[in-house]
């Protein structure tokens, strides 16, 4: 019988190094908790949580969510209970967890992300932050950050001043160069890029003549997208040298290897994880098998394999 | 809740149309992913076996059977999810999430029930199935049901378990207009138990204020997830609640099931 050939999953982000290149996105899992009975949570690469802003907010009205073909809507709108209650609470449960923790951080204004930051530049259990500045469900701040190339070298560079973890800026699909906006987030200083957010859509009910969502436009995610957000994966790393973590419609280990031979160095789940909850062990286990079949000693060997 | 939730495959024992467009469907789970019961009010998470599908559709329990692991569900079919549901055969497999969700407080409708408490089940139309298992667990109760004309589905069997009365749009069986109007031809219950549409449970909301009856309701709304992640499903809370910490539940994981002043509907 021969051995079982050892594969090397780890990956660096930014100096943290994740036991797998696969978390949930954020936004699809909470912070854990919701799934912790259903699998073994320290077997993710990471855990990302749901967006956390200074004070809590209450979101946008329902309809939130729809489903779309291949794909889904929503338009939570940043329901969060705010980052003093994400502290007593979803960081005292992820401290039990044995995996890496990925604070995802959103605000109105300049101020409320650099309140945030602050607040958890003290907290040992946060090992990244990740920075939405591209979220299309709320009326103000957020996306209008990421879209526009200067905005967001200033707000990357003001909050590297404050942050004491290293910092993942997550971009938006709603531009024009997706190139230019990664290269302005690397020059403000950002550790790392995570893309695509959503990709912002609209669905009308034909037979009642109106819109589906409250919000009339909603953040369009799932196998929909995964196209759209390879291309921008694969454009991003021919722009910058920091790592990338991809996503958008990732529901198998396939799908995963498509974003990482583009230029990632991890992967996010995030859509498919509400089609089946233990995607990212499928993913995961599927990635070590592909791995084996190739005969690829370090996973890391396969970012940005495929190029011109 | 009872054992752990995962996604499951369930072999489709009979597939079929009780009414038009209600289809009934009994599905297995396999041993050893059985749950061990269901509270009425539960639901599941029932997945379209076409991948263009992604989300689960959240049905609610209208009848489970421990011992056989046997789920019966009833639902309309409405658009495409539900109506690929309802073509499935005897023998196929279909995916399924839970039980999810909070049901009815039964030991507290128990403990009314058996202290001499008149309890009112009403189911509004596609609301009816699911208080065909409350009408079960709790029997002795009275049931309104409000349909639309006189195909009166699962009628028969509430009166197995309860005094059962309906009320009908266009007066063709039971009593002519809503469960309202069934409901004031009688001395007033002392609880409630509702689910259907969102203007029926407005106005039961508003019956059990003015005639000082408990009420509890059981919500609807679209869903992701269906276990709380994902913040889709929510419902306006009448007072901050310590998960959202801004007067929002979810349906899927406070719910379906609220005791009627807690919402804001
Ligand atoms: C807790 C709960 C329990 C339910 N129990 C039952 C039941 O026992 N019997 C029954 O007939 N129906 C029930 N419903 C409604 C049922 O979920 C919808 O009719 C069904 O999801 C429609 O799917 P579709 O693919 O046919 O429709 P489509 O319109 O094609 O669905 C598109 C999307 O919208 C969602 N959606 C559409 N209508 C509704 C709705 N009314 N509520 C929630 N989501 C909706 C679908 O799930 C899907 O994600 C319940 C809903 C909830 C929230
Ligand atoms: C219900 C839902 C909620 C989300 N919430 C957030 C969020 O709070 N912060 C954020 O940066 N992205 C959020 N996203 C975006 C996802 O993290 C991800 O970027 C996007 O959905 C694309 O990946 P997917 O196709 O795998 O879902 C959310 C997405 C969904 C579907
Ligand atoms: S459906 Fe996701 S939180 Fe309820």
């Amino acid at each position: 019988m021969t051995m079982k050939q050892n594969v090397d999953l780890r990956v660096k982000i930014a100096g943290v190094e994740l036991k797998n290149p696969v978390m949930p996105a954020s936004g699809t899992f909470g912070s854990g908790l919701e799934y912790a009975q259903m699998m073994d949570l320290s077997r993710l690469g990471a855990i990302v949580t749901k967006g956390v802003s200074n004070v809590p907010w209450a979101g946008n009205d329902v309809p939130r969510v729809t489903e779309v073909a291949a794909g889904m809507l929503n338009a939570i709108g940043l329901q969060n209970p705010g980052v003093d209650v994400f502290i007593r609470r979803d960081l005292a449960f992820l401290k039990q967890i044995d995996t890496k923790v990925i604070v995802n951080v959103c605000g109105k204004s300049e101020e409320d992300y650099l309140e945030v930051v602050e607040r958890l530049s003290d907290e040992d259990r946060v090992d990244l932050l990740e920075i939405n500045v591209s979220c299309p469900n709320v009326k103000e701040g957020a996306i209008a950050f990421g879209q526009n190339p200067d905005s967001l070298f200033h707000i990357t560079q003001e909050i590297k001043k404050k942050a004491k973890q290293p910092v993942i800026m997550k971009l938006t699909p709603n531009v024009t160069s997706i190139a230019q906006t990664a290269r302005a987030a690397e020059a403000g200083g950002a550790d790392a890029i995570s893309l695509i957010n959503t990709i912002t859509g609209m669905k009308i009910d034909v037979e009642r003549q109106r819109f589906v969502l409250a919000n009339r436009t909603g953040g369009l995610s799932g196998p929909a997208i995964r196209p759209v957000a390879v291309r921008m994966v694969y454009e991003a790393a021919q722009a910058v040298s920091i790592p990338i973590i991809g996503m958008g419609g990732i529901g198998s280990a396939e799908d995963a290897l498509e974003f990482i031979l583009a230029g990632a160095s991890a992967v996010a789940v995030g859509a498919m994880n509400f089609h089946d909850p233990l995607t990212m062990l499928h993913v995961i286990d599927g990635l070590e098998d592909y791995c084996r079949r190739h005969g690829i000693e370090r996973i890391s060997e396969l970012t940005g394999a495929v190029h011109a | 809740m009872s054992s752990a939730v995962r996604k499951t495959s369930t072999l489709v024992q009979s597939a079929r149309m009780i009414s038009e467009n209600i289809c009934e469907l009994v599905l297995v789970y396999p041993a050893g992913e059985r749950p061990e019961e269901a509270v009425p009010g539960q639901f599941v998470m029932i997945y379209p076996n076409d991948g263009a599908h992604m989300l689960g559709r959240p049905i609610s329990v209208c009848g489970y059977d421990p011992l056989a692991g046997a789920l019966r569900l009833v639902f309309r079919t409405a658009g495409a999810g539900t109506k690929e549901l309802a073509a499935l055969q005897p023998g196929e497999h279909v995916d399924v999430l839970g039980l999810l969700g909070n049901g009815y407080p039964m030991e507290e409708l128990r403990t009314r029930k058996s202290e001499g408490a008149k309890i009112a089940l009403i189911g509004g139309g596609i609301g009816i199935p699911p208080m065909l298992e409350l009408a079960r667990q709790l029997p002795g109760c009275h049931a309104v049901l409000g349909y639309r004309t006189n195909d009166l589905f699962l009628y028969g069997e509430f009166e197995e378990y309860a005094v059962t009365a309906a009320a009908t749009e266009d007066g063709s069986a039971g009593t002519k207009g809503t469960v309202l109007d069934v409901l004031k031809q009688d001395k007033a219950p002392d609880l409630i138990c509702a689910c259907g549409p969102l203007p029926m449970l407005r106005a039961i909301k508003q019956y059990a204020e003015e005639n000082g009856a408990a009420a509890f309701l059981s919500l609807e709304e679209r869903m992701a997830c269906g276990v709380g992640v994902c913040l889709g499903c929510v419902c306006t809370t009448t007072h901050k609640d310590e998960h959202s910490q801004v007067h929002r539940a979810r349906v899927c994981t406070e719910g379906p099931v609220f005791r009627a002043e807690d919402v804001a509907i």
